[in-house]
């Protein structure tokens, strides 16, 4: 049984299919890429997943509970975290209380405790910090973490967006784009975080990327967009080699 | 991370430098006010300082913390004072110890603010920007208004409410009006005094800044920060912004009671209740910066003190507020102006000094 499933998700927006019968399957532990030309829908498959947008028809089904629908809210307690094409931190946040609002659903204590600083708001609060330090550890970020998150230079912005989804202990990750914008050496670095990601967290991670060194490089499997509709979708070296794909996206 | 060791310059950039702050102007005025170094007129305006402080705090709360501009915080206050009032001349000869029967007026004051905080709140949360702005400057002036159509008494037969006239109550002959519409109310107990007023706002500042501090707080800056993130990792927006709104209100009618309290008659007019309050108290708000609670504090306490002690100078008051207004944003946001701060600061002056002194 594959951890994601999606059968024929379909939306328009007016008279324009954005997503035209999209069906994937990613098993545990997998590292899928999603690719297209720009505007093929990549993020609105994304939308989709994460319930920003409502399917008009078909189906997702997360470790074989139907999600279908959901809010993001709750999209997100059943398991899917996400990161964004355009950045979305919490920028007057230091890095530290970014990674902590992500743990937000995982340590709880009430209101009251926290106002009136009740034990638990201590233990708790201690329990959290911990748990945040380990996760900025991890990508390299434990020596910022007192930074306003909007201080921070873009490739280690990037890198605090997947530390806080990943606070949320999900069971698959979506990242959207996450080397958009980086030198090639960030890149290379960043394929590092993401593989280790993945071995360290055994974590599922569907990815939409461009950079085709990055998507050679770590995906295994591959489903390729054009205007909404699947073009193409196997094992990465055979759909990169595939001349429909090419045609798609270098022209002839 | 620190230490364990005690860090005294990092207490004294906290919360704390916050309370001490309140704590010595309270002992500085309160020491004058018993030797009679104060005038009778500063006498008069120690409530008011402490009222004006907390409904800059609750505000900022909505403003600063919540991200959304609110202008109707003065009827919440209303709210606030005119169910305090009532409360008190209810329990008049029921409760016989005053800061008893006052404790519970705040409680009751509070509640009713909340309350009404929350039924304002289920429209207009789901708004943003200009338009919560508008509809909450609407509810403002909504609540003032039908509190002065308002008259209630009381009888043996318990309580008669009526929007029409005082004949309309039918109370029976011992009866008495407690809400006379636009007359107000009259004869509220004077239990209001500056120790009391510095003790609520201490309790706001504790409320405040320990929820910023807290898994709520976070959850509510998250959402202001980038709503959309927040939703991405399972923050419930709803309920968090309604509890950032709800908590303000009621703080706001804590002031309320405090200010009804304060004064022999209470009435709802635009001058008190109105627009011009909200404004007022958001001016103190973006004057001591958005988000900065002490910042708050010192500007409602300055801009109350300041038109006061200078009479002839408070017909201009909203006329320098203006000014005021926009040379502090010149201040902060205008690029000749920060590079200016930049090269002029004191910090940069101090930390090169000792650089200099080191070599």
């Amino acid at each position: 049984m594959a951890l994601l499933e999606v059968k024929n998700l379909t939306i328009s927006f007016g008279g324009l299919k954005a997503v035209d019968n999209f069906s994937v399957s990613i098993e545990k532990g997998q590292l899928y890429g999603l690719i297209g030309p720009n505007g093929a829908g990549k993020t609105t498959v994304f939308n989709l997943l994460t319930g920003v947008y409502k399917p008009d028809s078909g189906s997702v089904e997360l470790d074989g509970h139907n999600i279908t629908g959901k809010s993001t809210i709750e999209i997100n307690h059943a398991g899917i975290a996400r990161t964004f094409q355009n950045i979305r931190l919490f920028k007057e946040l230091s890095v530290l209380d970014n990674v902590k609002a992500g743990l937000h659903n995982e340590f709880k204590y009430s209101t009251v405790a926290g106002v009136l600083r009740l034990p638990s708001y201590w233990k708790v609060e201690k329990q959290m910090d911990e748990r945040a330090m380990e996760l900025l550890k991890v990508f390299d970020l434990d020596q910022e973490a007192q930074t306003l998150a909007a201080n921070l230079p873009y490739g280690k912005q990037r890198k605090l967006e997947i530390a806080r989804a990943l606070a949320t202990d999900p069971k698959l990750l979506l990242l959207d784009e996450p080397a958009a914008g980086m030198n090639p050496n960030e890149t290379a670095e960043l394929m590092d975080t993401i593989r280790f990601v993945r071995d360290h967290f055994d974590m599922t991670i569907l990815l939409i990327e461009h950079d085709m060194k990055l998507v050679s490089g770590i995906c295994e499997k591959l489903t390729v967009l054009n205007f909404g509709a699947i073009l193409a979708c196997g094992d990465t070296s055979a759909v990169l080699n595939n001349p429909e794909v090419i045609k798609a996206y270098l022209g002839e | 991370m620190s230490g364990k060791k005690f860090d005294f310059k990092k207490l004294l950039k906290g919360d704390f430098s916050t309370y001490l702050m309140v704590i010595v102007f309270y002992i500085i005025l309160q020491t004058m006010s018993v030797s009679g170094g104060l005038s009778s007129l500063f006498k008069g305006m120690l409530v008011p300082l402490c009222i004006y402080s907390i409904m800059a705090l609750s505000l900022n709360l909505t403003v600063g913390i919540m991200g959304e501009l609110s202008l109707g915080h003065a009827g919440f206050m209303c709210v606030g004072a005119f169910a305090g009032a009532t409360f008190s001349q209810l329990t008049r000869d029921a409760i016989s110890v005053d800061l008893l029967r006052f404790i519970l007026a705040i409680l009751v004051g509070a509640a009713a603010a909340a309350l009404f905080g929350f039924i304002i709140g289920i429209p207009v949360l789901r708004l943003k920007g200009d338009y919560l702005a508008i509809v909450t400057l609407a509810f403002g002036e909504i609540i003032k208004n039908v509190i002065n159509v308002i008259y209630l008494g009381v009888d043996d037969n318990g309580l008669h409410l009526s929007i029409k006239d005082e004949a309309a109550l039918n109370l029976s002959e011992n009866g008495r009006v407690i809400i006379k519409g636009a007359q107000g109310i009259t004869g509220t107990p004077k239990n209001s005094t500056f120790t009391i007023g510095i003790v609520l706002l201490l309790i706001t500042l504790v409320i405040v800044l320990n929820l910023v501090h807290s898994r709520s707080g976070r959850a509510i800056m998250a959402i202001r920060d980038n709503r959309i993130a927040a939703e991405s990792i399972g923050i419930n927006v709803t309920k968090y912004k309604m509890m950032a709104f709800v908590i303000s209100a009621s703080l706001a009618g804590v002031a309320g009671v405090l200010y009804s309290h304060n004064l022999s008659s209470l009435l709802a007019q635009p001058k008190n209740f109105g627009y011009n309050m909200s404004i007022m108290i958001l001016v103190y708000v973006v004057l001591g910066g958005i988000g900065n609670m002490r910042g708050s504090i010192i500007a409602a306490m300055l801009l109350t003190a300041l038109p006061e002690l200078l009479r002839g100078f408070s017909d201009y008051r909203m006329l320098v507020y203006a000014i005021v207004l926009i040379l502090m944003m010149l201040f902060n946001w205008a690029p000749a102006c920060l590079e200016f701060r930049e090269r002029y600061s004191l910090k940069r002056m101090f930390a090169g000094k000792k650089a200099k002194e080191a070599q």
